[in-house]
């Protein structure tokens, strides 16, 4: 029997053994430390606040919020859209995307407060149950989902990625960097492997992508 | 209702409603992002505070203190229990390891604290403050090195798998011994996370004593019952809802920490408390699927028939656990007078393993369909034809029991037509295009029909809306969908006209969302309600109830034609019933059949196996909406894409956890993973089953699957891999030298 605290193992052991959790079980370690530096008063305190104003789906939203606060939590907690949705926190999973300025992002890898003035687009802003935007109607013709949490993020990362193939934007299947990439289930597979499906929707998310980009063609 | 004798024809054969390809009901809200989640019920309760689940960094061992006191006086924090507050909890009978209480740790990320602030940001930044004095214990973590040690036990996943501790039939070790053509193989499966998208979480509110949670749950009445075990307080305090789960598998089957922990913490900060289960405690904090050793001896004379039959698995859980009923199948998929079937168990102090998607048949089939594969070779026969020479349409173990529907035989010959089976190459190594070494592959899928008391209640409005409520739960399977298919069928009203709400536990006790028996027993607990309604509403309008039609919203009897919101007038009318089964799953075997076919390319540099082409054919019953249980299929020969090339927890032996806790590290398939899918749903109807005349699918789609990549990839190169996952590492070495 070993008798021993967090802070006496070696530095070595406390990796091997809690990899994520030394200490604390928080996945963010260090980073999620309160950004106030040189506010002395920390400890006791309150949290380092900053006022932010976002454009989201169109509208001006201003909120007081925690420096930690990430894109995702500023969404889904403050401002109550909560069809963004977290996987994971870590970007690993594409639950989270929403569109920033038109192009994609894992709302939960970056801070609101580094957002100012930014036009973020939700699946909110897409559409809404009785006026479908056309790809959340072919999710629904295509099935393209099962469980629903991983449909946002995948809806989102469709549109926007649809938009990367029109400006040219290459892939790693992309096999020729001076052509235009073209419109392939090899390439909207590619392209949307960021975005994971656990029910395994795949197949029919490829289709319901596949019908709308063929219509915008 | 008691179904107690098969099923004659019911006014669901009209299958006006029920049988279609309809989208769901459920679409508009999931796509749009208006499906609320557990941890998204911002209206459900007001002042809602965040709690922070703290988890043990040791696998096994005590703790000897934590300190708390900068983590109180830490910004917005409301309140912070711990294990060390409270004697180890109660637990219910569905779980293993101790959910909170108590000095004693065993296994890693067991919860150890929940921390409650009024942000998100505060109870985690609290949260990295608690200081925790441990004790560590050394532990058992490897199953090969305890597996000597594993004893003979009984096994019920639960989930329609089981076995028990030794089954012998014949004389398996005389008729091995003289068999012709032989093969005794051992196959390894590792642990698997079900790495569902949503994360465990809930929301939980006390009102005096009593307690609302809305939570992410599959089986709302085991969760009511355990948590009020739990918390030691009368479950009729005890409300759950849990209306969208983002996804479960078997991992959200059970009570958990999440609901434990803000039910706790809720109390201590009087005031309602959320929380969710971080995503790097999903896999060591929860359940997960057990590894196993298989070892399958096969023998046969020159004529291909099997004669001698063992299939014997050790797996490994904690004190007190289950094993992975891994050999269940292997006694009623193939015809052979001799057998043998054994489960062994070896205590691990690894998580808590416990039932995945397809407990049992999942891992199990992995092994027994390649050994299949290995065996036709050694034959010098084609696998297909090999299985059909093998079949039986009674179980193997007692003649006088039939299957109830037995179609493996049509699903492997439709499949191997539609798969151009004719072109795969007998020997192995045979195809390359470019750097691609191509194969194909075929496995037998096979799972049980499990048959669970459901019930419903439907009510009737003025208008002729019908609502149907019981607490069901959909997690991705279609529910909402084919349950309002049923309905409208039942009361000849259009899809619609119903409206339907599940997962609140304050409606009746459905069968849950479990083994594949979802959509059979809970459509049929909805027929159920439906019959009582029917004739509540003939006899209200004085008809005879054999005799009233209900069609296009009208109820008829002879020229009398009553609408039906008319009929049920102002006040409404409501009807519940359940369905109860007799001795016909007793009398006769229910199952469900398919023929996985698979074409990979392996890579001759890497050895990276790539899947080209996948089509399942099942036998599963009447399929209630072919669009959402292809959804089903799909979804589960996806998982089986993960389960044979890349899902592995890696065990730390020394420190007793799994390392690759997040989704970086555990690798499930991706979109560039998954090729376009087929599926075929052979016409069936199995009136021994239910009223619906339906069994599942599931489970089924990822039965199989595995095997039948694994048969792909061998094909592809001659490399037997029989340690899974399927990775290049275990090719590499293998491959023939590039040219
Ligand atoms: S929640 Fe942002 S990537 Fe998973
Ligand atoms: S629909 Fe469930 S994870 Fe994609």
């Amino acid at each position: 029997m070993e008798s021993s605290s967090h802070l006496s193992l070696t530095r070595r052991a406390l990796v091997a053994a809690a990899a994520a959790t030394a200490g604390a079980t928080t996945p963010e370690g260090a980073d999620a430390q309160p950004a106030s530096a040189g506010n002395s008063s920390t400890d006791a305190g309150t949290p380092a606040m900053t006022s932010v104003s976002l454009r989201v789906n169109g509208e001006l939203r201003s909120l007081e919020l925690d420096t930690r606060t990430t894109l995702l939590d500023a969404l889904r907690e403050h401002l109550q859209l909560t069809g963004s949705k977290k996987g994971c926190d870590h970007g690993q999973c594409g639950a989270c995307t929403v569109m920033v300025d038109g192009r994609r992002v894992y709302s939960c890898l970056t801070l609101a407060v580094m957002h100012e003035g930014d036009e973020v687009t939700t699946i909110e802003g897409l559409g809404q149950p009785e006026t479908l935007h056309p790809m959340q109607a072919a999710f629904v013709k295509h099935d393209g989902y099962q469980c629903g949490y991983c449909t946002p993020g995948q809806i989102c990362a469709s549109v926007a990625m649809l938009e990367e193939i029109k400006a040219g934007v290459p892939s790693h299947v992309t096999a020729d960097l001076m052509a235009s990439p073209q419109l392939t289930a090899e390439e909207i597979r590619e392209r949307m492997s960021g975005n994971i499906c656990r029910c395994g929707a795949y197949s029919n998310i490829v289709e319901a992508i596949t019908e709308v980009a063929g219509r915008q063609a | 209702m008691k179904f107690d004798t098969p099923a004659t024809n019911n006014p669901i054969d009209q299958l006006k409603v029920v049988g279609r390809p309809l989208d769901r009901i459920d679409g508009p809200l999931k796509t749009t992002g208006q499906a609320p989640y557990a941890y998204e019920r911002h209206d459900a309760v007001r002042n809602q505070a965040y709690g922070f689940i703290l988890g043990s960094a040791i696998a096994k061992g005590r703790i000897d203190a934590m300190d708390t006191a900068a983590a109180r006086k830490a910004p917005g924090v409301l309140a912070i229990v711990t294990t060390l507050d409270m004697p180890r909890l109660e637990k219910g009978p569905m779980n293993t390891a101790s959910l909170f209480g108590g000095p004693e740790i065993q296994h890693y990320h067991q919860a150890i604290a929940v921390v409650v602030a009024e942000s998100f940001e505060q109870a985690r930044d609290a949260a990295a403050a608690i200081r925790v004095e441990y004790v560590r214990q050394p532990g058992r973590f490897d199953l090969a090195a305890e597996a000597p040690k594993a004893k003979l036990v009984p096994g019920d996943s639960g989930e329609g798998s089981g076995a028990p501790p030794e089954e012998r039939v014949g004389d398996f070790e005389g008729a091995f011994a003289t068999a012709a053509v032989k093969l005794d193989a051992t196959y390894t499966t590792p642990d698997e996370s079900h790495a569902m998208m949503e994360p465990h979480a809930t929301i939980a509110a006390w009102e005096g004593d009593k307690l609302t949670i809305w939570t992410s749950n599959q089986m709302i009445a085991w969760g009511k019952r355990d948590l009020a075990k739990t918390l030691g307080i009368p479950a009729e305090n005890v409300r759950l809802d849990s209306p969208y789960v983002g996804g479960g598998f078997g991992g959200k089957l059970f009570l958990r920490a999440d609901a434990v922990l803000a039910a706790l913490g809720a109390k201590a900060a009087r005031r309602p408390v959320k929380l969710t289960l971080t995503r790097p405690l999903v896999a060591n904090n929860t359940t997960h699927r057990p590894a196993t050793i298989q070892r399958i001896r096969l023998g046969a004379g020159r004529d291909g028939k099997l004669t001698a039959i063992a299939h014997e698995s050790i797996s490994g859980d904690l004190e007190g656990g289950q094993p992975e009923t891994a050999v269940s199948q292997t006694k009623l998929l193939y015809a052979g007078a001799n057998r043998l079937t054994s489960l062994r168990l070896a205590v691990l102090d690894l998580p808590e393993g416990n039932a995945m998607r397809a407990p049992g048949e999942a891992p199990g089939l992995m092994a027994l369909e390649v050994a299949m594969d290995e065996m036709a070779e050694s034959l010098g026969m084609d696998p297909v034809e090999f299985r059909i020479l093998n079949d039986t349409q009674v179980d193997p173990e007692d003649s006088e029991r039939r299957f109830s529907q037995r179609q493996l035989v049509e699903c492997l010959r439709l499949g191997a037509e539609r798969f151009g089976w004719s072109r795969r190459s007998a020997t192995p190594g045979q195809r390359r295009e470019g750097r691609w070494m191509v194969g194909m592959g075929v496995a037998a899928g096979f799972r049980n029909n499990l048959l669970m008391k459901s019930a419903a209640r439907v009510r009737l409005d003025g208008q002729g809306v019908v609502t149907v409520e019981t607490d069901m739960t959909d997690i991705g399977t279609g529910s909402y969908t084919i349950i309002a298919q049923t309905a409208a069928e039942m009361m000849g009203v259009e899809l619609g006209q119903v409206r339907v709400r599940l997962g609140d536990s304050s409606f009746p006790a459905s069968a849950g969302s479990g083994g594949q028996w979802g959509a059979n027993n809970s459509t049929a607990g909805v027929y159920a309600a439906c019959m009582t309604l029917r004739e509540a509403v003939a006899r209200k309008l004085g008809f005879n109830s054999a005799e009233a039609e209900f069609v296009d919203g009208q109820v008829r009897s002879g020229n009398r034609s009553v609408p039906l919101g008319e009929a049920a007038g102002a006040d409404g009318m409501a009807a519940e019933d359940q369905i109860e089964y007799g001795d016909l799953a007793k009398r006769y075997q229910q199952s469900t059949f398919a023929g996985h076919f698979v074409e990979v390319g392996v890579d001759a540099a890497t050895g990276e196996t790539r899947v080209r082409r996948m089509l399942a054919v099942c036998a599963a019953g009447r399929i209630l909406n072919p669009k959402s249980a292809r959804s089903q299929v799909i979804g589960a020969m996806t998982m089986g894409v993960g389960a044979a090339l890349m899902e592995e927890l890696a065990v730390d032996k020394r420190h007793g956890f799994f390392v690759n806790h997040d989704l970086a590290g555990y690798e499930v398939p991706v979109h560039a993973d998954i090729p376009h899918q087929e599926v075929i749903f052979l016409d069936e109807v199995d009136p021994i089953s239910s009223p619906m005349k339906a069994k599942g699918v599931g489970e089924l789609g990822l039965c199989g699957v595995g095997a039948a990549i694994a048969n792909a990839a061998y094909n592809a190169t001659g490399i037997r891999v029989r340690d899974y996952p399927i990775t290049l590492d275990k090719m590499i070495a293998r491959l023939p030298e590039l040219a």
